[in-house]
């Protein structure tokens, strides 16, 4: 009968902790679907340079700003797509969405993210465009990295394997597109689908 | 014997315990953070805090966010050591079982 008790304090203290520090996980169908949406926008892409631009991406182009475009559209929806299954999952469990927790985890996703946006923007308007693959890969390895000591989820692996293939990506500019679909839209899904059978089905 | 006297009654309630969990892992918990996460009333997480505070195992520390006054609290060194001796009695006994 004591040690029942006991048992329940302990498991107690755990639930606090977690609750307290760290945001619920993503929802592991939204990092699916960000991998497919990244899937079809790389497709596009490689479509209409290796149609319209023989298989060379010239600067300023219409080619090269409708890739910007489905770029933009990508992460969009995938941001979209991200917050509505979280907050869908979220309210099934109950958890807050909005709270200091969530705000200390989406902070510390940001800083590293914005930095590199704004710097591949700026290099990229000099005209250094050979490396922005790796770049995104690089910083968004990071951003998670940096948010994983604020959710639950791991999602601190998926950074590493953001972060190797980025610096691949740097060492060899000429892979970039494809280390950008490896990174981007492979590893999301593999990663989603991970942790959509890890946490989301059990419960 | 020992490991008896290292369970520690002033964490030997739910709240008490949720408390100390929070501070645990956070640098500071305010009074509705604590409320809204234990489901306490506020007389009744009140009572619990001052009761740690008294066994200096956490500090209060009052101010004001704009014109609302806030309440916040964080963990002592000694309260965080006694937490951890509590958790580890408690381990102990549910492994001798």
């Amino acid at each position: 009968m004591e040690s029942k008790d006991y048992l329940k304090d302990i498991s107690e203290i755990k639930n606090m902790m977690h609750k307290s520090s760290r945001f619920i996980s993503l929802s592991g169908l939204s990092g699916i679907l960000a991998g497919i949406y990244a899937l079809i926008g790389a497709a596009l892409v490689y479509w209409l340079v290796m149609t319209y631009s023989n298989g060379v991406l010239m600067l300023d182009g219409w080619v090269y700003q409708t890739c910007l475009l489905i770029l933009a559209i990508v992460a969009t929806l995938s941001i979209i797509t991200g917050i509505l299954l979280t907050t869908k999952k979220a309210k099934r469990h109950k958890a807050k969405i909005w709270d200091a927790t969530s705000r200390r985890l989406v902070l510390n996703f940001l800083i590293p993210l914005v930095v590199g946006g704004l710097y591949i923007l700026i290099i990229l308007s000099q005209g250094k465009y050979g490396q922005s693959g790796g770049l995104m890969l690089i910083f968004y390895g990071l951003a998670l990295v940096n948010a994983s000591k604020y959710s639950i989820g791991d999602i601190q692996y998926l950074g590493y394997i953001q972060i190797v293939l980025g610096l691949l990506g740097a060492w060899k500019p000429g892979f970039g597109f494809w280390l950008w679909v490896l990174g981007f839209g492979f590893m999301h899904i593999v990663y989603g689908a991970w942790m959509h059978f890890k946490y989301d089905v059990k419960k | 014997m020992s490991i008896i006297n290292n369970i520690n009654k002033a964490f030997d309630h739910r709240i008490r315990l949720g408390i100390m969990s929070i501070l645990m892992v956070n640098e500071y918990a305010d009074f509705n953070m604590l409320k809204e996460l234990l489901g306490a009333t506020d007389g009744n997480l009140a009572s619990h805090t001052k009761a740690l505070e008294k066994a200096e195992y956490i500090t209060v520390e009052k101010q004001f966010i704009g014109r609302k006054p806030n309440t916040r609290y964080a963990t002592t060194k000694l309260g965080r050591a006694e937490f951890k001796k509590h958790i580890n009695a408690l381990e102990k006994l549910i492994s001798k079982q």
